[in-house]
This record gives C-alpha cells, structure tokens and sequence, in this order.
C-alpha cells in the first residue's frame, strides 16, 4: 500500500467522520487513485460482512437476572431508610393534622361529606399495591380497551373514575379493580409497562387541583400523588420513575 | 486515564438512583457483554467480567453526571477486561503483537483454517488480532461508535482513532486472506 490516503484519510471517509472539505478533497483524490478506490470498495465489503456476519454477542438473559439480583443487594433498602422519616411523618401528621405535610408525602385524602379523617397512608396504599401483584388479584375487569373498562365500574363505585388508554405511549391499560383503602371503597386503573405494573388509585376528593406531587417511595415501590378535576390520583409501581411520571402527568393532562 | 471520571465509589444508592441506572446504564448490558466477550475472546469469562464491571459502574454512577452513558458504562467494561487480562492471562497482554504466532486457546488448527463459513472465518481473524486493535474494529463495526465515543472508551487521543482502525483493518484483512504462519513471519 503505498497511498497516504488508503492508510488514512479513507477510513475517516468510510467511517464518516472527515469533515466537509477534508471529504470533497478525498473524493478528489479518490477520481484519479485506483488504489484508494479499491481499497474502499475492499474495506465496504469487509465492513458489510463484519456487520452482517452476526458476530455481535448479546447478554444472555441469566446475566440481566444477575445483574438485577446484585442491583437489588446493593441498593438501600427503602424500607429501613424510610422507617424513621415515616414515624416523624406519622407523629408530625397526629400534632399538626392538618395538610401542611401534603407536599412531603402521602397528604391526607379528601375526606369526602363530613366523613371523619380516614388517613389512608403509604403503607395501606404500598399493601394494596403488593396485593394486587398477588396471582389472580390484579384486576376485576379485563381491558380490551378504555370502553370495557369504564363502564364496569358504573355502580360499583359512586363516582366515575376517568378511564383512559395509553397504549399508544407505551402504557396499554390492563383492566380495572375495586380496592378498599382505609375503608373507602377505590377505583384502580391498571397500566403496563413493559413487564411492570403500574396501580392507579383513584377517588374522589373536594380538595383544590394540586400539581403531580414530588415522588414518594416505600419498600422499592415508589408514587406519584396528585388532585385534579374533583378527584384523587395516586400511581404506584416498581417501574422506573421517568416511566412513572410520564404516565403520571399522560392522566394529568 | 482519559474521558471520564469515573467518580468516587459508594457500595450503596437509593432506589431513585437505581431507577436512573436501570434507565441509563443497564439498556447497555448488551454493549458491555459484546466487548468483553471479544476482549477476552472467551464467552464464559466475558459473562463475569461484564457482570463485574456493571456492578462496579454501579458503585461508580455517582460520578456519573449525564453525558454518553454507552461510552462511559464501556470504558469501565474495557478496564475491567484489562485488568482481568493482566491478572489470567498476562502473556497475551505482554506479547501483544507476537499473538499471531500464537493462535488462542480454543483455536484448533482445523479452525484456523480457512473454513467456507464466512461468520466462523471473520471470528477467527478477528481474534487472531491484538486487542487493541480488536477493541476498536469491535467498538467501530459492531458497536457503531463514533470516533469520539472510541477515544473515550479506550483511552486514545481522538487524533489517532482513525489510524488506530486503518492498521487494525489492515490486520484484519490480511489475517482473512492469508494463513497465519506466514502472517506472524511477514509481519514481526
């Protein structure tokens, strides 16, 4: 090989990374060198070859499992790191009652008509969440789409959840179930996301609108709480919290 | 050590990491298992090395402040694979450019020879050559990174990228074409 160019300007020319003026000069040069012009052709076909040939080696799905597990291990346990920020909560919500803490974590649901304060916490939403993972408790109704599952709930509840679709983002709505948190009875819209499951409680409250709250988190579940339009929303899931938001502001809207 | 900084280590992250890094990190496992494998030319070992290094980038991801995260979670997969290299097979580090007189492991003279199956044929001109040039026809053609995602990961001033892939192919070439007896005593 005895052309400067085929020993370098020619790959940054295959490989696209000349810029404008040092390319025009190569294509110059490549009219009158049959040299480089085999060589590229040369080099074309070993690329084509290098790409087509399968060689790419993927991770096998035990290695992701792995990883996951070690992922696991490694991470703080939401759970103990949480305990002691939960208790001042518990014990910060018992003196100052009213919804000063609403911003930080799970506020105190509309409580409807006059009912007496029925808190329901993190923790009865964080069981309610577990227990719908649990074989055969995911939901009531099967969703061929949002018109299967909204009319379903009309009469087991007294008050229409907003049921929508998102498929089309990426978060295809499962079904619909009927859940009892602290008492009251609760629609939940359940979403999909990839392989994760996300539980939409939601209920109806007379508090004003509020903006999609700061996350939450407890024993690796993590949430999203807000109010809007009369009604109280809270979407619970393992899913990361990107995916999480992006459902959570898709109802918002 | 050029690129990034990898940051300081921490053995634990909260759950709103671990989010970012199952979002940001972890969709490279692929990437990173593909480059240990061919760093190592070894499928088993390339499966505990890539494992290692995921959970080191894991440690690491506090110093990790956005950017490329392919060519960051990368760069610690090549270091990983060096270092295991130095400590199981330090020969093959030291005697780099001997590696042809001396086809790998695994590799049955029946295999070095030229066989009709093309994928078989480049597998093993591939892993004929040493890993520097390995490592970046592997991050070039089968990663499809940029010249500058190659620089950062292998430590190499971005000015050299493109002769580092010119000799590298023309390794590849010719460890394709010709056998590799005549190749080791042509070429050292």
């Amino acid at each position: 090989m005895s052309c400067d160019y085929a020993r370098t300007a020619l790959h940054g020319y295959l490989d696209g990374e000349l810029d404008a003026a040092r390319s025009a000069e190569f294509e110059r040069h490549l009219e009158n060198c049959r040299e480089c012009t085999n060589t590229l052709a040369e080099q074309e076909s070993l690329r084509s070859s290098l790409q087509r040939s399968g060689l790419y080696e993927q991770a096998p799905l035990s290695l992701r499992k792995t990883i996951r597990a070690e992922l696991e291990r490694g991470t703080s346990s939401p759970a103990k790191r949480w305990i002691p920020d939960w208790r001042w909560i518990t014990a910060a919500a018992s003196i100052v009652v009213v919804a000063t803490i609403a911003w930080y974590a799970w506020p105190r649901p509309g409580t409807g008509a006059g009912t007496a304060a029925a808190p329901f916490t993190a923790a009865e939403m964080i069981d309610a969440h577990i227990r719908s993972l649990q074989p055969g408790h995911l939901t009531d109704i099967a969703s061929t789409d949002q018109h299967t599952v909204k009319p379903w709930f009309n009469g087991k509840l007294d008050f229409a959840p907003p049921v929508k679709d998102f498929a089309d983002e990426g978060f295809p709505l499962v079904g619909g179930r009927l859940d009892v948190l602290a008492g009251r009875n609760v629609g939940v819209l359940v979403y999909a996301r990839r392989k994760h499951i996300i539980n939409v409680f939601v209920l109806p409250t007379k508090e004003p609108d509020t903006p999609i709250h700061p996350p939450g988190l407890r024993q690796g579940y993590q949430w999203f709480h807000w109010r809007r339009q009369g009604m109280e929303y809270c979407a619970v899931s393992d899913v990361s919290l990107a995916d999480l938001h992006e459902l959570a502001q898709l109802i918002y809207q | 050590m050029s690129g990034f900084d990898q940051g300081s280590s921490s053995d634990v992250l909260d759950v709103h990491e671990r989010a970012r890094f199952e979002q940001l990190v972890l969709p490279h496992l692929d990437a990173a298992c593909n480059l240990a494998r061919w760093l190592l030319r070894s499928r088993e070992d390339s499966e505990d090395v890539a494992q290692e290094a995921m959970l080191r980038a894991y440690r690491f991801f506090r110093g990790f402040h956005g950017g490329d995260a392919r060519a960051w979670v990368l760069q610690i997969v090549r270091n990983t694979c060096y270092t295991w290299l130095e400590k199981n097979r330090p020969v093959e580090l030291m005697t780099e450019f001997d590696e042809e007189l001396h086809p790998q492991q695994g590799a049955s003279p029946e295999s070095l020879a030229i066989a009709g199956d093309n994928r078989e044929r480049l597998r093993r001109a591939l892993e004929t050559l040493p890993p520097r040039f390995r490592e970046v026809l592997v991050l070039r053609e089968l990663e499809g990174c940029s010249y500058k995602e190659i620089a950062a990961i292998t430590a190499i001033p971005i000015g050299t990228v493109m002769s580092a892939l010119a000799r590298a192919r023309q390794r590849l070439q010719r460890a394709l074409t010709q056998a590799p007896a005549q190749e080791a005593s042509r070429e050292l």
